[in-house]
């Protein structure tokens, strides 16, 4: 085999790595093959027909849609918020920092209940919003909203480190050829900063359409309306409808796995740029 | 998405001359937003969580997290948690071992592997063990033979708790020891040191804050786990029902105050985590302010 | 571009990085800064720049007090140690920019851009990445990129610095003919005493924030006013016991006085080949070195460590030989001025009385 094993000088690889792959297979391979297993079992029209029935389209597009909403509000005011922990100082920065991590901390049923409650219409800010016609509990918006809270911390993480390490002295170069504020931003900072927030929306949008415990207090559940594509799976099984309820995690997985991948594209064609620059 | 979410703040990054920063009102109308953001989005949940727990006085609060059910549900998060976490802990130490001082082929495929629960929803992360342990599952028939309950009992409950925290304390030490290099467990070794040694005195001081910190995230999120654990678990109440499990059932019974006070104990694990990681990136940033790589 | 610069200081925290500094440029010349690092020169090339303030001062470009004009409007062009360019755009793109900042049509763009690249001798490549040049290649666009929107100051930050050795002398060579042939204003700071010799016009000499001394670098070289100057520049040494020369004896003899020597002027050798034999004084040779283009003796007088060279034409001479040493020249110190000091007995040796 190639490749230089330092095993010789450094004991252990070989039960590392032996353990390693034993607890992945075990923990981790072979309960998803069983999903690969049970859809296979089906017929492809029975498949088919379980993952595209208008109820099952209607909760791929609600999860699909929230989350790709709410990874780009992320993608926006997790820049601002970045922003103005790198390049600012005001009181208070290390604990407002320190919140950031919040929504990654925080259990899922503990998020959902608590933005239910304040979001309905009986809550702090669902009482005030009310008298206007906005309602937003038990509906996409906040279903979004919930989902703005998971994926904060992705793009908040990806984004500090790039600022924080960015170059000083090419803005001073825009500076000295006439740039101010705006267009120094618009042509030299923000481009070094897009790789970085492409990989935090990733972030949470893979996030979010996977997303149960924070959606499933808020979202009311109404099929064809509010209900996302992981109640489905958990109705169906409680219905007992496991080739039903696998045909869904199936198409899912798969659109995770591909985003997964895409991610790590992203981030390896990144740190090839840097290095090379 | 190999490499953990770290961030270090620096002043020096924000002590910005007039030329590379922007203008006093731009900064103040920036800050204002991003902190109006912030309190909307994340600190409101936080502080109506211990509104709500305690707005029927003290007595209930504390009523509502001594009951039976209550405590029983306790009891299993924390077992789950006690057999978890360390199992996790112990795989993310071998493979980061593995992975961080060896060259081998398809390292990438075993980072991504481990990276995959991240990509999985919880639900799907429960589903796979009622497929595969579930009455109907392939392993069904043999287990109801052999009278062994997986799905609906505790067992069930952990591996689908294993599965979902696993890559954890992994995704902390790959980066950390992968950047720590295998130059001192080297020196070690050719001073005649064995294995074990090698590991307890030189790996793992070096490697203790970074490790600290993934044990304490994967404990937060083994009991926090709500998804997948409501999948397999059956939701038998006093029996099969975490914390967070227990959260939902009192909030569908309509007892919200019962259910934000049960909450709040997570919200606490939650505050206590943050803490802890505060303090591991202080320590290590003390750390590479100082010294090259040395102990402690 | 005129400068003056009064009376400017600059302090972080309690430390003066500028002190007192006053000096004027006349208009197309280039000007090199030069001293040991954290000597303020940087500091006060940010401060013309716009991008530091002074604490104390005026900074004059062209008759107008510039302290309170912004960086983008004082017309200078600026280039960086380590390039800064923008890395995202080409290398057409990064000299663009500064038109663009000023609005200029497209084609007027295009065009100046062009002329730039040809002027710099990277035509070809006006399509690539910075990532895709090489240090010197990337040195060159900075360069094109400032000059770009027409200023009427260039200033240098150790263009240099981050460059190999061996194109830095390439470099250099083309950085002053380039300037010379555009004809702008322009000062570069460095603390290679060769490159600011070599390119420079007129040297200004810095050390601890002060401003030592101003002229070209000939006048420098023979005539330093301060001790660090004298001791800065050259291969100067600072002589043990200096009054033991001869024909030094009372230069030195107040106390408080120091001296300094420089290698040329230092005469070593057999009796034959000195100048003045008659004034000279013995020494012994302690090490020899070959130095490629001649020998380098440390030779031993009287205490006095000197180094002298010695051409590889005349016969070599070994440690432990026995020599006459003739000394030119030296420059006393007093604390605040040098003072260069020909040796009195300096006279023909065998003067004729018929």
């Amino acid at each position: 085999m190639k490749g230089s094993r330092k095993a010789s000088v450094l004991p252990g690889f070989g039960l590392s790595l032996g353990f390693t792959v034993l607890y992945l297979s075990l923990i981790v391979i072979i309960p998803l093959a069983s999903v690969l297993i049970k859809t296979a079992g089906m017929s492809f029209s029975e498949f088919w027909a379980a993952v595209t029935n208008a109820r099952v389209l209607a909760a791929y597009k609600l999860s699909f849609l929230t989350a790709f909403f709410a990874a780009a509000v992320n993608a926006v005011f997790g820049l601002l918020v970045a922003w103005v922990l790198v390049r600012y100082r005001f009181p208070g920065k290390r604990l407002i920092d320190s919140i950031v991590d919040l929504p990654f901390a925080l259990p899922t049923a503990v998020a959902g209940i608590a933005l239910t409650s304040i979001y309905a219409p009986t809550g702090w800010v669902g009482s005030l919003l009310e008298p206007l016609g906005l309602k937003i509990a038990y509906t996409p918006i906040g279903i979004t909203i919930a989902l703005v809270f998971i994926g904060l911390p992705f793009v908040v993480r990806t984004v500090q480190p790039v600022l924080q390490d960015l170059d000083k002295d090419v803005e001073e170069a825009a500076v000295m050829l006439g740039a101010y504020r705006w267009r120094t931003f618009r042509r030299v900072i923000l481009p070094e900063l897009i790789p970085p927030l492409l990989t935090g929306f990733a972030l949470a949008f893979a996030r979010g359409i996977g997303e149960y415990g924070s959606v499933v207090f808020i979202s009311g559940n109404m099929p064809m309306r509010t209900e996302i594509a992981p109640l489905l799976i958990m109705t169906k099984l409680e219905q007992f409808d496991y080739a039903g309820a696998t045909a869904i995690a199936l198409v899912m997985l798969v659109i995770s796995f591909s985003l997964l991948l895409l991610i790590n594209y992203m981030q390896w064609r990144y740190s090839r740029r840097v290095q090379a620059g | 998405m190999a490499g953990a979410i770290h961030a270090h703040l620096s002043d020096a990054a924000s002590d910005r001359p007039a030329h590379a920063t922007e203008s006093r009102g731009v900064r103040i109308a920036l800050i204002t937003a991003a902190l109006l953001f912030l309190a909307l989005i994340i600190l409101l949940p936080l502080i109506s969580v211990i509104v709500e727990a305690l707005s029927q006085g003290w007595r209930v609060y504390v009523e509502s997290i001594t009951e039976k059910d209550a405590l029983s549900a306790l009891r299993l998060t924390l077992i789950t948690a006690a057999i978890a976490v360390p199992l996790n802990t112990v795989f993310g130490i071998a493979a980061a071992w593995a992975i961080a001082k060896f060259k081998f082929r398809g390292k990438n495929v075993l980072i991504t592997l481990i990276d995959l629960p991240f990509a999985v929803s919880p639900v799907i992360s429960g589903l796979i063990f009622v497929l595969l342990f579930g009455a109907q599952g392939l392993l069904g028939p043999w287990l109801a033979a052999h009278d062994i309950k997986i799905i609906f009992a505790l067992p069930g409950i952990v591996l689908a708790t294993i599965f979902v925290t696993f890559p954890f304390v992994a995704r902390e030490l790959i980066p950390l020891m992968q950047t720590q290099g295998v130059q001192e467990e080297e020196a070690a070794a050719t001073l005649g040191a064995k294995g074990w040694q090698i590991f307890w005195r030189v790996t793992l001081p070096n490697i203790k804050w970074g490790l600290l910190y993934g044990i304490i995230l994967c404990n937060a999120r083994a009991m926090g786990e709500f998804g997948a654990v409501s999948v397999v678990s059956g939701h038998i109440r006093g029996q099969t029902n975490t914390l967070p499990l227990h959260v939902e059932i009192l909030y569908n019974e309509y007892q919200f105050t019962a259910s934000f006070a049960v909450a709040s104990l997570l919200v606490l694990l939650a505050l206590v985590t943050l803490v802890v990681k505060a303090i591991v990136e202080w320590k290590s940033e003390q750390r590479s302010a100082g010294s090259e790589g040395g102990t402690g | 571009m005129r400068i003056e610069v009064r009376n400017v200081t600059k302090r972080f925290g309690s430390l003066k990085a500028v002190d007192n500094v006053s000096f004027t440029i006349e208009e197309g010349k280039l000007i090199g800064l030069l001293g040991p690092s954290g000597g303020g020169k940087s500091t006060l090339l940010r401060m013309l720049a716009g991008l530091e303030t002074p604490d104390e001062g005026d900074i004059i470009l062209d008759g107008k007090r510039v302290n309170d004009v912004p960086p983008q409007k004082r017309g200078i062009g600026f280039v960086f140690q380590n390039y800064a360019l923008f890395r995202h755009m080409t290398v057409f793109d990064n000299i663009a920019f500064g038109l663009e900042v000023k609005k200029a049509k497209k084609n007027e763009i295009r065009e100046r851009v062009n002329e730039l690249l040809k002027l710099v001798g990277l035509e070809a490549i006006g399509n690539r990445y910075p990532h895709q040049l090489s240090g010197g290649q990337r040195q060159r666009v900075a360069f094109a990129r400032a000059l770009a929107p027409r200023p009427s100051l260039l200033l240098l930050d150790e263009p240099f610095a981050a460059i190999d050795a061996k194109v830095r002398k390439e470099l250099r060579t083309w950085l002053k003919e380039m300037i010379e042939q555009i004809g702008i204003t322009s000062i570069f700071v460095t603390h290679d005493q060769d490159e600011a010799v070599e390119v420079a016009d007129e040297m200004l000499i810095f050390s601890n924030g002060r401003l030592e001394q101003q002229g070209s670098p000939l006048e420098i070289y023979r005539h330093p006013r301060t001790p660090f100057v004298a001791s800065f520049i050259g291969e100067s040494r600072v002589l043990q016991h200096p009054e033991r020369l001869i024909g030094f004896e009372e230069a030195v003899s107040q106390g408080g006085k120091s001296a300094i020597i420089r290698p040329e002027f230092v005469e070593v050798g057999l009796q034959r080949e000195l100048s003045y034999p008659l004034s000279a004084q013995r020494g012994i040779v302690r090490q020899s070195f070959f130095r490629g283009a001649h020998l380098e003796l440390e030779v031993d007088v009287e205490g006095n460590r000197l180094i002298a060279y010695r051409s590889l034409d005349r016969e070599p001479l070994e440690p432990g030989a026995e020599v006459l040493v003739f000394i030119h020249r030296l420059y006393v110190l007093d604390g605040s001025s040098a003072v260069l000091v020909e040796n009195p007995l300096k006279t023909d040796p065998m003067p004729v009385h018929i």
